[in-house]
């Protein structure tokens, strides 16, 4: 090299090396970059995972009063067919009491509102919460004790948002598809 | 200690030529056998040596099971039940690690404890405690995931509640919640996952056992009087006597262990996590391993969901940061009348936070007793005995260090260990 060593870095004008100092950073900086979103994104859902978010369900199946438990997405689904006096029961129910205000008829489809379809998993910390049991005549979640009522939402308890509705409809008269 | 010189002298002729080369004998006889020990050391410290045996107990009975386990959500439970029905010895390998991981956590809260009452985190041992610190949280993350691999309903349903908490943060909570669960749920993919950290875990605790024995060796070990070590009087070589001392130690570790593993190898475990994972039913009461129950027992204690989390984490979290928050100048809490007190007081707090852990937060801690209800719950029940015990875990790092090391009046601190100890024969021959 003809250059002096002390021409390097310090006051001079930019040189060779101060080039290939900067170069090769931003390339290690830019390599470093570009590697990560994989390595981090391969964690996501794969694509098999999210090809098996929807499900089809005969409601024929349930029977007026009862419900069916059905796996979707790994998690549990309500399939209820509310009677006439639960129904009145969660339509009656004033906004202001709620934690979480949402209309019972926002929660079914019109006509339909006897089939009331919930991801049964506690809004909580994700418990499944029994049916049947609780002050408000619809779910009960045993592990830190969260009452939801007959349209599944949130009465009383840690957790602070209602059941949640999936998106779904009808194919059928007692055809759902959800998901 | 750093200044110590090394008195290692190769003696054979492949010795000398190794020395040259890679001087690993030199760094062995340096640090376990000629090292300087202070010559006061009680029968707590026995308890780093043998947190190191449970280290290497749980890899090899851990890669020993990874041989026969299966990480699928259809063949995880069945796997493990053929370790121990069918594996040879399976059953005692099994028992070993599960009751290993039990020990490993009873040896490090005393190991802790030892460090908290003797001031081993002040300076110059900043650093060393830190390192403990973050072996604490690695074995946790561990241990959890641990329990996740044989996919019982404990099992599952834990991995479930606890990856939910995640999901409480605001905004970015949900995104990170399916990130690490691979999914809507928790399922073959959090499985998979969790066993390729189970795996890779004690392996980073290994590393960092590492750094925190080497920073032990820079700044000298801590001794229950709280002294630096002046002269050689005040020291004896490691081996022998930590050696010995260290061994009669793990030996009575080892018979409770085999107590456990032997007698009593489902005392410490839950009746539920031998029914299958089933992701349509929760069992009525969910609990953690005992080891977490503590921790668990503060996140219940506040209302709020996030507020829960920040708590829980804080507990830990609030350890990293004790050099900075004790103020006193004497490290041995023997000689500080108030602290040592107020440190009785929080071991019992500790082990009191652990049985609420326990409880139905609901159940009346004296039943029948007449109660009134107190914002969102009974006074007379776990709810608020756990939150009082959790405003003293807390105030106890925050408030009382800090002050009392202000305001208390130490008792004369011995010169030297030499003196301590000459001190301590003194009383015993005078009484
Ligand atoms: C810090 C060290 C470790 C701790 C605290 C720990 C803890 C645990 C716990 C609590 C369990 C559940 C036991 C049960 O109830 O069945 C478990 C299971 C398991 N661990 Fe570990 N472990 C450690 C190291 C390792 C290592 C290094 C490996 C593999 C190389 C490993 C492989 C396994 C396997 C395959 C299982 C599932 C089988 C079973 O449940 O018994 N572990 N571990
Ligand atoms: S998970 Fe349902 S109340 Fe906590």
């Amino acid at each position: 090299m003809s250059e002096p060593a002390t021409d390097h870095g310090g006051h001079g004008d930019p040189n060779r090396r101060d080039f290939i100092y900067i170069a090769a950073g931003a390339a290690a900086v830019g390599a470093v970059a570009m590697v990560i979103p994989p390595l981090v994104d391969q964690m996501n859902p794969a694509a098999d995972t999210l090809a098996l978010a929807s499900t089809e369900f005969d409601l024929s199946k349930v029977q007026e009063g009862m419900q069916v438990v059905i796996k979707w997405r790994g998690k549990p689904l309500f399939v209820r067919y509310r009677t006439p006096k639960e129904i009145k029961e969660a339509q009656d129910v004033k906004l202001t009491d709620l934690k979480d205000p949402q209309l019972d008829s926002d929660r079914v489809k019109k006509g339909k509102e006897q089939f009331l379809i919930l991801v049964g998993s506690c809004t909580h910390l994700g418990c499944v919460p029994t049916f049947g049991a609780g002050d408000y005549g619809g779910w009960f979640c045993p592990c830190h004790g969260s009452h939801y009522d007959t349209s599944g939402r949130i009465r009383k308890g840690p957790a602070p948002k209602n059941l949640a509705v999936p998106d779904f409809q009808f194919l059928s008269d007692t055809k759902v598809k959800i998901g | 200690m750093s200044d110590h010189p090394s008195t290692y002298e190769p003696k054979t002729g492949v010795e000398k030529w190794l020395d040259q080369r890679l001087p690993i004998v030199r760094l062995a006889y340096d640090s376990f056998v000629d090292y300087p020990t202070p010559r006061n050391l009680n029968y707590w410290w026995t308890f780093g040596g043998i947190l190191s045996v449970c280290l290497m107990i749980q890899i090899v009975t851990g890669i020993i099971l990874a041989m026969h386990y299966t990480p699928h959500i259809d063949l995880a439970f069945n796997s493990v039940e053929r370790i121990m029905r069918d594996v040879n010895y399976g059953w005692l390998i099994r028992y070993v690690h599960a009751n290993g991981a039990s020990m490993f956590f009873f040896a490090v809260f005393i190991h802790m404890f030892r460090g908290l009452y003797y001031g081993s985190y002040k300076a110059p041992r900043e650093v060393l405690w830190i390192l403990g610190c973050l072996i604490f949280f690695l074995m946790i993350a561990t241990a959890f995931m641990g329990y996740v691999l044989p996919w019982g309903q404990m099992s599952f349903h834990g991995a479930v509640v606890i990856t939910n908490l995640i999901g409480s943060i605001p905004v970015i909570g949900g995104p990170i919640l399916t990130w690490l669960q691979g999914g809507f749920a928790v399922d073959q993919a959090t499985l998979n996952r969790f066993f390729s950290l189970h795996y890779l875990l004690p392996f980073v605790i290994a590393g960092v056992v590492i750094l925190h024995i080497w920073a032990l060796h820079v700044v000298g070990q801590n001794n229950p009087a709280g002294v630096d070590i002046k002269s050689k009087e005040d020291t004896v070589p490691f081996t022998p006597y930590a050696t010995v001392k260290d061994g009669l130690g793990m030996i009575f570790f080892l018979i409770l262990f085999s107590i456990f593993v032997f007698f009593l190898p489902n005392a410490l475990g839950h009746a539920d996590n031998y029914i299958p994972a089933n992701p349509l039913v929760t069992p009525a009461h969910i609990v953690p391993e005992w080891y977490l129950l503590p921790f668990y027992a503060i996140l219940r204690a506040i209302p709020d969901k996030f507020g829960g989390v920040i708590a829980m984490f804080g507990a830990i979290a609030v350890l990293f940061v004790l050099p900075w928050l004790d103020t006193s100048k004497v490290r041995s809490m023997r000689y500080r009348p108030v602290m040592r007190w107020f440190f009785v007081i929080f071991v019992v707090v500790c082990l009191g936070l652990g049985w609420c852990g326990a409880q139905l937060p609901d159940a009346p801690v004296v039943p029948g007793l007449p109660s009134f209800t107190l914002f969102d719950g009974e006074f007379n029940s776990y709810l608020w005995l756990t939150r009082a015990l959790t405003l003293y875990y807390f105030a106890f790092f925050l408030l009382i260090m800090p002050w009392v090391g202000l305001k208390e009046d130490p008792l004369p601190v011995p010169a030297s260990i030499s003196e301590a100890i000459l001190a301590e024969h003194a009383k015993k021959k005078g009484a």
